[in-house]
């Protein structure tokens, strides 16, 4: 298990492009927004973490459908779902999430601060913000899985995978602006949804790999 | 260790692609699938690995004691894709099947020098030949001990050599106690394997 998130998180970085295609993709989401909202300082302010989180969202579910695509292409899958009597498929499913996340959602959170500047966020919020993100991004991973799963034998899944994922990741989107608002704002509170965000990130985590194994087990019937 | 199958039917769509097909292999006995493209061979190992479902009949693992577990869980399954990342070298792609899976055997370096291809250990998967990459392949069946090969057109892409090679590691993996089913269009030439020979009719 520890082999496959080496060796994915190896082939992330060494095939390039889908890390910074996320980062790219974020980026433009959010250097846009600004120019769209006009130039009130404190308007940006407010709704920084709204738009940081959208655009993290949208940029998270870019590589998706690549999730178990290129396994499937160069027959790499039929071996990991033959070799289920040693390692269980939805442990190899939650592996393959790990490293995905590693590559692709990791980055993201890391950009956060950079990107928070330019919407004129102070400390407090671009810290919640990015811990949000932190937090989770991880549960759109591992939903996506299961989208990713459902659509890998399709040619152009990509954009099926979105419109099949997208409405379970609402809740994370809420909650993780709503504790990022709790952490900046006296009257909203922070735990609360910051502890609802990391029990859905626990939920998809174990649902997530699960429905995807099952998934990947239909598949060749 | 046996392997039984009983029966067995695969249907493609509504039609049946093969139906009553039965044989037990046990240890040391190997099978040569031969026929016409389309005629179901491949069909037949993908029913045995368990990725289809059979539209009749069974095909298990039977141990001495009686006990029935899946072939799945004792085969090692080459396709005619050869699983192996474009980006990684050989030596990377090997470690890690090793690593993935349990009953390590030979080192990447050993399977190598098995297949000839010792000298390409450390270039991108990418960068070998056509024959190259599928000897690589057959590498993989070397770094997990498992006793059932199942060999969808092994020797796609090899040279008259190469063949040779192959013809050898797969009799020294019957005479080590393993079973082999291997399908392919022109017959391996390996003493004593039993034949399974599908005609486009679909039967035997």
């Amino acid at each position: 298990m520890i082999a496959l998130i080496v060796r994915d998180v190896r082939l992330g970085v060494r095939a390039g492009g889908g890390a910074l295609i996320g980062i790219l993709f974020y980026l433009a989401v959010v250097t846009v927004a600004p120019f769209a909202m006009g130039p009130d300082l404190n308007l940006l302010a407010r709704i920084g973490p709204a738009i940081l989180w959208t655009g993290a969202l949208l940029a998270s579910l870019l590589g998706l459908e690549r999730l178990f695509q290129i396994d499937h292409e160069d027959g790499a899958l039929d071996l990991l779902v033959i070799a289920r009597h040693e390692t269980p498929l939805a442990l190899t499913v939650f592996a393959k999430c790990v490293a995905h996340w590693l590559v692709t959602g990791l980055p993201l959170v890391l950009v956060t601060p950079l990107l928070g500047l330019l919407l004129n966020m102070d400390a407090t919020a671009i810290g919640a913000t990015a811990l949000t993100l932190l937090v989770g991004t991880p549960a759109i991973t591992f939903i996506g899985a299961a989208g990713a799963a459902v659509a890998v034998s399709l040619p152009r899944g990509g954009l099926l995978v979105s419109v099949i994922i997208l409405p379970f990741t609402i809740p994370v989107l809420i909650f993780g602006v709503m504790a990022t608002l709790g952490a900046t704002e006296t009257f909203a509170p922070f735990l609360q949804p910051f502890t609802f965000l990391a029990a859905l990130t626990l939920f998809f985590a174990v649902l997530g790999p699960f429905a995807a194994a099952l998934a990947l087990k239909g598949l060749q019937d | 260790m046996k392997l039984v199958a009983d029966g067995l039917a695969a249907r493609r769509g509504n039609e049946m692609v093969f139906e009553g097909i039965g044989f037990a292999l046990s240890a040391g006995q190997g099978m040569a699938v031969t026929g016409p493209n389309g005629a179901g061979k491949s069909t037949l190992l993908r029913v045995l690995a368990g990725f289809l479902r059979p539209a009749a009949g069974r095909a298990t693992m039977v141990d001495a004691q009686g006990g029935v577990a899946d072939i799945a869980a004792h085969a090692h399954f080459l396709s005619p894709l050869n699983a192996m990342k474009p980006a990684l070298t050989v030596r990377e792609n090997l470690a890690f099947w090793r690593a993935f899976g349990e009953a390590r055997g030979a080192t990447p370096e050993q399977a190598l020098e098995r297949v000839g291809l010792r000298h390409a250990i450390d270039v991108p998967f990418s960068d070998l030949s056509t024959g190259q990459r599928r000897r690589a392949a057959i590498a993989r069946l070397f770094v997990n001990h498992r006793p059932v090969w199942l060999l969808d057109e092994p020797t796609s892409g090899l040279d008259a050599r190469a063949e040779a090679t192959f013809a050898s590691i797969v009799a020294d993996h019957l005479t080590g106690g393993g079973i082999v089913i291997a399908a392919t269009h022109l017959p391996i030439d390996v003493p004593g394997m039993k034949k399974l020979r599908f005609t486009d009719g679909g039967d035997q």
